[in-house]
């Protein structure tokens, strides 16, 4: 036996374990994520502009009463790779403007100027409200976290600025979480404030009702335990809540849900285009020196037995 | 296997220096120490790893320079690197990257030099240093990666530490120092973060008298056999060795660019996104990957010995994979040093690895079930290679002829009576 049989076992059983993690993951209660495919997926996958700004709006009218995006600010829409990012002004801007930083470009300023931020001392020692500059981080929707609790009866609503990466298999789950509101089965009882979502990971054998369990609370022989769990959030989307400029999107929850996965998967990664990019060009570059020094090797040892 | 000095002083100014600081000389000499002239490319991961051990130096200083080690800001200034720094994401994905390829590499280098008999006489000080050196990368990797303060960085410190209360009277002293406090906060992020920076120093250090202490023995080979005549075994490292590592080298920065451009998350824990929150343990609290066969070592352990309790013997089982390797060279009672020779070996080494890597599956598994009796037996398994197989293995085994010497071994292959298959495996 050699090295190489050795070596051929190992990787067949680190195949196994990392086949069996796989599996493992889409398990855990809840239900196996729908899959989308993503603009952004894969080596060569680059964000949907246009998709990421329908995302941003879907964000700001409906999730942004909750949820903030706390590692985000107005500049960064602008950013190259962002969803606002322009190459050159469009007309009406003064002439000499670089509309390709963010802090002069015209649309991030519009957004940033729609918030109120609280700014200061000022030289009198006081506080004071001024609108939103490009540099300004988003602002959340509550102060603090005890106000996000006590206005959602107790939950904390998460931020989203990496909720994408907090998750496993992130886009998926997020999407699937979106569009995934379901009417509770018959076997389980909810209160009002609890919303049953196959996709998120929890344990309904809890809330079955007491006909489906047994003295100790288990669920009966033969009794199915519906996947997922139940959250505090009700289903955030319906159908027309967003008007999209573009008349050609429609606007469905599936639309939105995808739309704003799009801009979350930014938020949450805004250089990944950038490293995409780096990595093709690194790739080739160490492929050549590999193929180089493979040669180098080859020729310095020719005369060498070895 | 010290060499004669071939180095001569061309110039004025290499005479003038030579006489007082000979540095010259001590490159010239590292670049021609003789090799054998037969190592394969399992021996290559020992440059790896020294490219390894630099890249996370330099990576880390420059993250050292936009980090802040404050329980309220660390999660935030290492977003801050990922967004506002330039090339920041860079920087933190080759280093989180980089520090599972580093233990990646160790591990081969590690399974290589088990193998081959590297550890054998006079190679003892060698395997040694090198354990120190696996030691330290374990503390190095676990204090690196509190610093993000993620969820899993909050809880894994909070677990692992706690392992240290298990040992009777010194165990809670050792705990509090550990973490500057009676539970994971703002003094343990500090001094993690002087720890982490200082760490790979001394690894450096301890790298450095692993390299001396081998340039005294001399390398080891795929024969196990000496060098018996230094122009006929052996070439200079350099080109010879230099060229063949930089290619392995090369070979191993595609791997790591892989993950570091197009997966970088993917050896990561998404929980780790989510800031270290006291109040709310994670589901899973697992360690990265790396530590996954030592966790599921520890957490083997279910059962009191006697007035030893489970978590206790969890702890010492945990302890003891690790310190075994430091008598190893003593347990192993074969005269012959590799294992090309000794076919029984080689099952048992077999086994050994895929014990190895079963501990690694197990580790990330919860125990509770099949998967405990599983890491059990693995666990069994792990100790009895080194505490049973291999001092009783040497005195009874049945080993191959050994080759005259490193070059009679490579002549061999290009005789016409080889088979094609042997030279296709070397």
């Amino acid at each position: 036996m050699t090295m190489k049989t050795i070596l051929r076992s190992f990787l067949a059983a680190a195949s196994a374990v990392a086949l069996t993690s796989v599996a493992d993951a889409a398990t855990g209660g809840a239900a196996e994520y729908k899959h989308n495919h993503w603009h952004f997926s894969g080596p060569f996958g680059a964000y949907d502009k246009e998709a990421v700004q329908r995302g941003f709006q879907v964000y700001k009218t409906v999730c942004a009463s909750c949820h903030a995006v706390e590692q985000l600010s107005f500049r960064n829409l602008g950013d190259k790779g962002g969803p606002f990012h322009l190459d050159e002004c469009p007309a009406g801007v003064p002439a000499g403007t670089d509309c390709s930083k963010p802090s002069d470009n015209p649309i991030v300023k519009a957004i940033a100027a729609e918030y109120e931020i609280t700014d200061g001392p000022d030289d009198s020692g006081d506080m004071f409200k001024r609108p939103g500059l490009p540099s300004d981080k988003i602002p959340g929707p509550y102060a603090n976290e005890q106000q996000a609790r006590a206005a959602n009866g107790g939950a904390y609503p998460p931020n989203l600025a990496l909720v994408i990466k907090a998750r496993h298999h992130g886009p998926d789950y997020v999407y699937s979480l979106l569009t995934g509101y379901a009417d509770a089965p018959a076997s389980v009882q909810l209160s009002p404030a609890q919303h049953y979502n196959p996709y998120f990971a929890g344990d309904m054998s809890q809330l079955l009702k007491a006909e489906y369990r047994d003295e100790e609370g288990h669920p009966l022989e033969g009794v199915e335990v519906p996947p997922g769990g139940v959250l505090a959030m009700k289903s955030p989307l319906a159908d027309g809540i967003v008007d999209y400029a573009d008349e050609h999107v429609p606007e469905t929850v599936d639309q939105y849900a995808k739309d704003v996965v799009e801009f979350l998967t930014w938020a949450s990664e805004p250089k990944m285009e950038q490293r995409k990019s780096l990595g093709v060009v690194t790739i080739g570059y160490l492929l050549i020196l590999t193929l180089i020094l493979f040669f180098s090797y080859r020729a310095i040892w020719a005369k060498i037995e070895h | 296997m010290s060499h004669p000095s071939t180095y001569k002083p061309g110039t004025a100014i290499e005479r003038w220096l030579d006489r007082r600081l000979p540095i010259i000389r001590f490159g010239a000499d590292f670049m021609d120490f003789p090799t054998p002239k037969n190592l394969n490319y399992w021996w290559t991961f020992g440059a790896i790893l020294a490219v390894c051990l630099v890249i996370q130096i330099i990576t880390g200083v420059i993250l050292a320079m936009h980090y802040t080690p404050e329980k309220t800001m660390a999660f935030n200034s290492v977003e801050h690197i990922m967004r506002d720094v330039n090339y920041g994401w860079l920087m933190r994905y080759v280093h989180a990257n980089g520090a599972s390829m580093f233990f990646l590499a160790v591990y081969i280098h590690m399974f290589r030099g088990l193998y081959y008999g590297s550890y054998k006489e006079p190679r003892e000080m060698v395997w040694i240093l090198g354990v120190v050196i696996f030691l330290l990368m374990m503390a190095t990797a676990f204090m690196g990666y509190v610093l993000p303060w993620g969820q899993m960085s909050f809880w894994g410190a909070t677990v692992i530490t706690n392992f240290f209360t298990a040992f009777p009277i010194i165990g809670q002293p050792i705990k509090t120092l550990l973490l500057g406090g009676p539970a994971v906060d703002n003094a343990t992020l500090n001094r993690f973060f002087s720890l982490h920076y200082l760490l790979p120093f001394a690894i450096f250090g301890v790298v450095a008298i692993h390299i001396w202490a081998f340039h005294t023995s001399g390398n080891n080979n795929p024969t196990g056999v000496e060098v018996k005549d230094v122009k006929k075994d052996t070439v200079p490292f350099h080109p010879y060795y230099t060229v063949k590592d930089g290619f392995a080298i090369a070979v191993f920065l595609l791997f790591l660019a892989a993950f570091v451009f197009f997966n970088p998350n993917g050896l990561g824990h998404p929980d780790n996104y989510k800031p270290a929150d006291p109040l709310v343990t994670p589901a899973h609290i697992v360690p990265e990957w790396y530590f996954l066969p030592f966790y599921a070592i520890l957490r083997a352990i279910t059962f009191d010995i006697g007035p030893i309790s489970s978590k206790l013997g969890g702890v010492l089982a945990m302890f003891g994979s690790i310190m075994v390797l430091f008598v190893l060279p003593w347990l192993d009672t074969s005269k012959v040093r590799s294992m090309r020779y000794r076919p029984v070996a080689q099952l048992w080494f077999v086994l050994f690895v895929i014990a190895c890597c079963a501990l690694g599956y197990l580790g990330g598994q919860p125990a509770e079930g099949a998967f405990v009796l599983y890491a059990q037996i693995a666990t069994a398994y792990y100790f009895a290679f080194f505490l049973i197989i291999l001092p009783f293995l040497g005195l009874f085994e049945k080993t191959k002829p050994l080759p005259k010497s490193i070059a009679d071994s490579v002549l061999k292959h290009d005789k016409p009576s080889s088979t094609p298959i042997a030279q296709a495996a070397e």
